[in-house]
């Protein structure tokens, strides 16, 4: 199996995907990456995995679980989840709108 | 003598019996950052307020010694940036397991080394900071990620430092810098409070000058940590207590000196060289023939290991960074340089709609046939060793434009981590016209690192370097 040729114009709708702005030429560079990186990763597809099981956990733990508490010595103050922030109005974060009016 | 140059157990041995004062110690420490930093690119932050840390925890088994530690574990009132300008100035509002475990035992941090951005590369080339020099011959890369942790070891400015690893990121810079470093058993030690690359892969471990540093800091850090469920219930030993087993009557199996890339190649030699050693100290050492599927007695080719490793490697960079909106902290998504772009980029296709199935699942499959693979090989060996990298240390520059450098450069040790392997590298081999080193790498089954600690310690004390 081959994976398609990325042409700058798959790049710009992955970077949308991603949230990632890029610039024109970017997308160019970007698809060349991709397309040298993909060729590496399609010799994947010489192993015949057979019906083996897809790896979950590499050393075999599942389903650690704790009490569903709150750990008050782990709390934030407002102060401290608000330290590293750029934007923020009355002891809120700022976000951009997302609806129109 | 500089107090710089000791080595962790010895400087804590010396301040015992107060042949040396922390004051001191601290002295030719600080005097030696002063002097090589801007040269070398090595600390991005060092703490002013160390010494007097250190004096506090004199009581403490760590003494009060100066630890490096690499720029991606939360430090509270040190500055914490992955060597990502996203993140340039980010003030940590809580503690790394890692670091609370170092401090509670007396190790105090010196500083916060460079690294490739987000640990995106095996170069520290990918820094916004720009990269760090190898201290061993300064036209040279340190390697990476932890690149700034090795070389802070290696140019004496710590005693001894914490990196972290998903495939190479510490083992690799330990070998190009000539020093020590050890990837522990995936869940020995707490990812919490490391800033996440690929978590399935993801371990934080020691580098230090010599395997027995290393064994005392892999004790400090290790352990079951509520924070991080992949963490083993299981006690962590004493690694030093089983540093003198020797290596009589182990088996060791020699791998990828048969592989096209490495024959006749100064490692294949080095590798050749270390297997004599093992064999005179009474081990039988067998190399494990390479194949291209699982078969009795053979080891699987690292070849299908760089694609698998990438595909799992992108998609759980681009789930993990999908959480820097500058909103509640740092830049916004315009901030990430190339190469975190290309990694975020490429591992949203991955794991996009119609897409996830023929990669990611794929890849997760090939991945149980290496996890298989080494089941069946700890059956007949105590032990397997190669080489950690293709080569010597590379000159500055040579990652650049290459998007698959980090994935070529750490395809012998590919295999091994995404099986959750331990490993260890050591110094095997110097080139005395280069003054660059090769290590050697020295895996384990799952939670075995006191077999590797024994075969590394065995090797540190008897292999003979020209004067």
């Amino acid at each position: 199996m081959k994976t398609k040729k990325f042409t700058p114009k798959d790049v710009a709708k992955i970077a949308k995907l991603a949230r990632i702005p890029v610039t024109l030429q970017e997308e160019k560079q970007l698809a060349d990456g991709f397309n040298a990186t993909m060729n590496v990763v399609d010799q994947l597809f010489k192993v015949d995995v057979g019906n083996v099981e897809p790896t979950s956990h590499v050393t075999g733990s599942m389903n650690v679980f704790r009490e569903d508490d709150v750990d008050v010595t782990r709390t934030f103050t407002q102060e401290q989840a608000l330290l590293n922030a750029k934007r923020t109005h009355n002891g809120f974060f700022v976000v951009d709108h997302l609806l129109e009016e | 003598m500089k107090l710089n140059t000791l080595t962790l157990t010895n400087a804590l041995a010396l301040l015992k019996k107060k042949e040396i004062s922390l004051e001191e110690l601290y002295r030719d420490i600080e005097k030696a950052i002063e002097e090589k930093n801007n040269e070398l690119n090595i600390y991005l932050t060092v703490d002013k307020e160390a010494m007097k840390k250190a004096r506090q925890a004199q009581e403490l088994p760590l003494g009060g010694l100066p630890i490096a530690v690499k720029d991606n574990f939360l430090t509270i009132g040190l500055p914490t940036t992955a060597s990502s300008n996203v993140l340039d100035g980010f003030m940590p509002p809580y503690e790394s397991t890692v670091t609370k475990r170092l401090k509670e035992s007396g190790g105090v941090v010196i500083g916060k080394t460079n690294m490739d951005a987000w640990a995106h590369g095996s170069s520290t080339e990918t820094s916004d900071f720009g990269p760090t020099k190898n201290p061993r011959n300064l036209k040279h890369l340190p390697g990476g990620s932890s690149g700034g942790s090795a070389a802070a070891v290696a140019a004496d400015m710590c005693i001894a430092a914490i990196g972290s690893e998903t495939a190479g990121s510490i083992r690799q810079p330990a070998a190009w810098c000539g020093v020590v470093g050890l990837k522990p058993t995936y869940g020995r030690v707490s990812r919490a409070g490391v800033v996440a690359m690929g978590s399935s892969l993801d371990c934080p471990g020691p580098i230090g000058k010599t395997v027995e540093d290393c064994a005392v800091l892999l004790h400090v850090i290790a352990g079951k940590d509520e924070y991080d469920g992949t963490t083993s219930s299981q006690t962590a030993p004493r690694y030093q207590k089983n540093l003198k087993d020797g290596v009589k009557g182990m088996r060791i199996g020699l791998c990828y000196t048969d592989h096209p890339k490495l024959v006749g190649t100064p490692v294949d030699v080095a590798m050749r060289e270390a297997g004599k050693v093992f064999e005179r100290l009474g081990a039988k050492v067998e190399l494990v023939k390479l194949s291209k599927s699982v078969k009795p007695n053979t080891i699987l080719t690292p070849d299908y290991a760089i694609g698998l490793y990438t595909i799992v490697q992108r998609g759980e960079v681009s789930s993990n960074l999908a959480r820097y909106d500058g909103i509640r902290y740092g830049e916004d998504r315009s901030h990430f340089g190339e190469e975190a772009k290309r990694r975020i980029a490429l591992g949203t296709f991955i794991l996009s709609k119609g897409y996830a199935d023929k990669y990611y699942v794929h890849a997760q499959k090939v991945r149980s046939l290496y996890i298989q693979n080494f089941k069946e090989l700890f059956e007949t060996y105590d032990v397997l060793v190669s080489s950690p990298s293709p080569g010597f240390a590379l000159p500055i520059g040579a990652s650049a434009g290459d998007p698959m450098f980090g994935e070529l450069q750490d395809m012998l040790v590919e295999p091994s981590s995404l099986a959750g392997l331990p490993g260890i590298s050591i110094p095997c081999f110097r080139d005395p016209e280069t003054n660059l080193y090769l290590g050697l790498n020295i895996m384990a089954n799952h939670w075995q690192e006191e077999k590797m600690f024994a075969v590394a310690y065995t090797f540190e004390q008897n292999i003979r370097w020209d004067p």
